[in-house]
């Protein structure tokens, strides 16, 4: 019976089964997981005030939003020293955070389920996102300005919305005047700086070079002046007012509307009210800078700087790929040599990322880079311009770390084409190179888009080898901007993959920022997969276009 | 190679057209394959092959599977080189030029021999750029004369009627038997001097192969043509000159009509009433 049942194959079919359902199961998981908290980071949540007594302690209040529940077994809390009475079950906690990180030292803490008092959700409880210091969670008492009172109690709220919207805006033009325009001028005076040194390891910074790069300097500092008084009033503007706001404890606290980025007051937000929240959250995720060594605001810089990346290394690797999977397959005498190389180059693709990121770091930043800032960029050292981690390295560095999976794809590629196209072609007179140009390799195109897309794949994804060659916690500057070239591949940049495994595990407030790690894992899987869609498109529009002859 | 050996193999050309009740003026030698050897590693696939191939006719090579019969045709312009293994010793003068001397180059030897596969192997483009492909790759690519030259090609391999109107589609939708004769008129497009034909017909359909042979017919007023078949009766059909090979040796050359009605050898008698092969 057991031995027909063998026999008849089933349990070999289960197997499969089971294998795959296992495969699901666990991308689902990982995906799930991560959407799941990633995606329900922004949703502003309940802030409750508590009851809470300590033992025999006195009675306190707290504001704070619930993050965790854990239920611990009698037994087990009694081991853990908890003092449990015979009638409890389990020790229920929640861990809540409470924010103020500046009144009271820490964000978080544990309270004990049996120890609660009470429990409420007043609709004035507030919070603040502050650009410093985290949330801050409390009721708004009045907003001050220059010392006088200008509302309270029940207008307090509508006119601190209103400063903070106009704290806002001039908090835009103090950083477009910061970043943008005096960024402009340092690069120029820097650039300047870097001219007159030439001229003078030339030795032709004689005194009308001169005097033209002093005038050229004066000029510039003029404009730096005046962006300078324009900014202080623009600080004065915004430093003048305060919102006064009292705590759980009952202490009350001026905070310069300076500082903060919103205010809300979830308790009393409708469904309307929270969806808009939840998108100007999601944008600001998407499109601003971090902020608070990168647990609070945006990743934008870090999004830009793994696609610019994964774009300057397809760049690089495909058509280097390509050259070298054509020399192999068409043009290299098949022997001993070629399987040699094959092998080499397929035991490439095993080597861990992280050696070809010793690698980089040694030749390419140190050999090559230091080589290249000798020959061209005297004027700057001992700063290294290209001696130093930076986009180009990394890119470079991952598109030898992708190289292997572009040449196999593409030799298999151009084994598949027939052999009766090339003789189609051959047969009208063309040469073996333009064979290969105008015919073989638009029909291998498919196959080379596909080790594309596996290498965007796994270039995108990789964060050992790019902490050695170029990225940064926190650049300060994108590598794309107005300052001419434009590009600059020299600079540092953010990645999104070393942006979660600095936030998770490098921030000074890992609790804090959990939840943006899901949501920054879940961006760079959405990127990734953006990448690659775009690739897969394309294959398939010229996999269309070459159909290759069936049967 | 002693001439004697050359002489027992040469076949002479005007006791064929003796035969064929042609006069030896009207008759011209395109292509001469003096003393050709092919081996493919160490196994001989050829063997002294000689033989004269006449201007504007069509010369058919037929045989058993495995005769040599494509080796040879193929030979003519040199497609052999593409094969690792091939060595090949012995000349085929091409208007009395040697196309294996070292001086020749190859590309330009393919355009003046065009070549047709068994198997239809139209480039996957359009219609158009099939046709202009062999013009382009020669660097033409003025659109006047591009479109000229086209549907002057597409004409001549009698397709034109049926394509005029969707040249920029895709190639591959067209029928096998449309696709070989788009593959024909790429051929001719560059204006070849010779056609080499490799069973063009195996893999199409009767009507499909009754087109294609009524092409043969009329191209053989512009172009010398060779064309290896299995198929008997359309040696029979289409071409002025027959050859019988077999196990890589040339047996008999004659006149069609010659060859099948009355033939020299006894193996090629076995062959054509069908006692092997």
């Amino acid at each position: 019976m057991i031995s027909s049942w063998f026999k008849s194959g089933s349990p070999w079919i289960w197997l499969n089964a089971a294998a795959v359902s296992a495969c699901l199961i666990m991308i689902v998981g990982v995906l799930g997981l991560i959407v799941v908290r990633g995606i329900g980071h922004f949703w502003p949540s309940q802030v409750a005030r508590f009851s809470y007594q300590e033992d025999n302690a006195q009675a306190k209040t707290l504001f704070a939003e619930i993050i965790d529940t854990s239920v611990t077994p009698a037994a087990a809390a009694k081991i853990s020293g908890y003092k449990m009475a015979d009638d409890e079950d389990d020790l229920v906690q929640y861990q809540i955070k409470t924010g103020n990180r500046d009144v009271t030292g820490a964000d978080f803490r544990w309270l004990q389920e049996r120890n609660i008092k009470s429990q409420d959700l007043p609709a004035d409880l507030m919070v603040v996102e502050r650009r410093e210091w985290g949330n801050f969670y409390g009721q708004l008492v009045a907003v001050k300005e220059n010392g006088k009172t200008l509302a309270s109690d029940g207008q307090a709220w509508s006119v601190a919305q209103t400063k903070i919207d106009e704290a806002l805006i001039v908090y835009e033009e103090i950083a477009h005047l910061e970043k943008k325009e005096i960024g402009a001028i340092n690069y120029s005076l820097e650039q300047l700086r870097l001219k007159g040194r030439k001229l003078e390891l030339k030795g032709q910074l004689d005194e009308t070079a001169k005097a033209a790069i002093e005038n050229e300097k004066t000029e510039l500092k003029k404009q730096y002046e005046q962006y300078q008084i324009q900014l202080r009033t623009l600080y004065q503007k915004i430093r003048s007012a305060s919102l006064v706001a009292k705590t759980d404890s009952g202490k009350e606290v001026d905070i310069p509307v300076a500082k903060v980025v919103r205010i809300y007051q979830p308790n009393s937000m409708n469904l309307f009210h929270k969806i808009g929240h939840y998108f100007s959250k999601l944008g600001e995720f998407l499109a601003d800078d971090p902020r608070e060594a990168n647990t609070e605001g945006g990743i934008f810089p870090a999004i830009f700087g793994t696609i610019m990346m994964v774009l300057i290394m397809s760049i690089i690797v495909t058509p280097f790929g390509v050259i070298a999977a054509v020399y192999l397959r068409e043009y290299a005498k098949q022997g001993f040599t070629t399987r040699l190389i094959r092998i080499a180059v397929n035991n490439l693709a095993g080597v861990p990322s992280v050696v070809y990121g010793v690698f980089g770091l040694g030749f390419f930043v140190y050999i090559l880079g230091g080589n290249i800032d000798k020959l061209f960029y005297p004027e700057s050292a001992p700063a290294p311009v290209y001696g130093t981690p930076g986009l180009l390295w990394a890119s470079i560095t991952l598109a030898l770390l992708t190289l292997p999976v572009v040449i196999v794809a593409t030799e298999e590629g151009l084994a598949r084409i027939p052999k009766s196209i090339r003789e189609g072609s051959l047969a009208l007179g063309a040469t073996k190179f333009e064979t290969l140009w105008n015919t073989v390799l638009p029909m291998a195109s498919p196959a080379i888009m596909t080790g594309m897309i596996l290498a965007v794949a796994r270039a995108a994804g990789e964060v050992a080898p790019l902490m050695m060659v170029g990225v940064v916690k926190l650049a300060p500057t994108l590598p794309l901007d107005g300052n001419a070239p434009f590009i600059h591949l020299d600079r540092k940049f953010m990645h999104l993959g070393f942006h979660i495994y600095d936030v998770g595990f490098q921030s000074p407030n890992v609790e804090a920022a959990r939840p943006l790690v899901y949501a920054t894992a879940l961006l760079l899987v959405l990127v990734i997969i953006g990448l690659n869609l775009a690739a897969i498109v394309i294959r398939n529009n010229l996999r269309e276009k070459y159909r290759a002859l069936e049967g | 190679m002693t001439t004697e050996q050359t002489r027992t193999h040469a076949i002479d050309m005007n006791s064929i057209l003796r035969g064929r009740d042609l006069s030896p003026e009207q008759l011209e030698i395109t292509i001469k394959i003096e003393n050709l050897n092919l081996f493919y590693g160490q196994k001989q696939a050829l063997h002294n092959i000689n033989m004269d191939i006449p201007k504007r006719r069509v010369t058919a090579y037929i045989g058993p599977s495995g005769c040599g019969k494509s080796t040879l045709l193929r030979c003519i312009n040199r497609m052999n080189d593409l094969v690792d293994s091939a060595k090949i010793d012995g000349k085929i003068l091409l208007d009395n030029e040697n196309i294996y001397d070292k001086s020749v180059n190859v590309a330009s030897l393919r355009r003046r021999v065009g070549m047709v596969f068994q198997k239809p192997n139209p480039f996957p483009k359009s219609i158009f750029e099939n046709v202009a492909y062999g013009l382009r790759i020669q660097g033409i690519n003025d659109k006047r004369a591009l479109d000229e030259t086209v549907e002057e090609a597409l004409r001549g391999a009698a397709l034109w009627d049926e394509v005029k109107d969707r040249l920029n589609d895709n190639a591959l939708g067209l029928s096998g038997g449309q696709q070989q004769r788009l593959v024909i008129a790429r051929a001719i497009a560059i204006e070849p001097e010779v056609l080499l034909l490799d069973e063009p017909a195996s893999a199409l359909d009767p009507i499909s192969t009754l087109k294609i042979e009524e092409l043969i017919n009329e191209l053989k007023e512009k172009y010398t043509i060779v064309i290896v078949t299995h198929n008997m009766q359309q040696a029979a059909r289409v071409s002025d000159f027959t050859a019988f090979m077999y196990m890589g040796e040339l047996i008999e050359i004659g006149s069609t009509s010659q060859l099948f009605t009355n033939p020299k050898k006894k193996q090629t008698e076995d062959y054509i009433t069908g006692r092997y092969g």
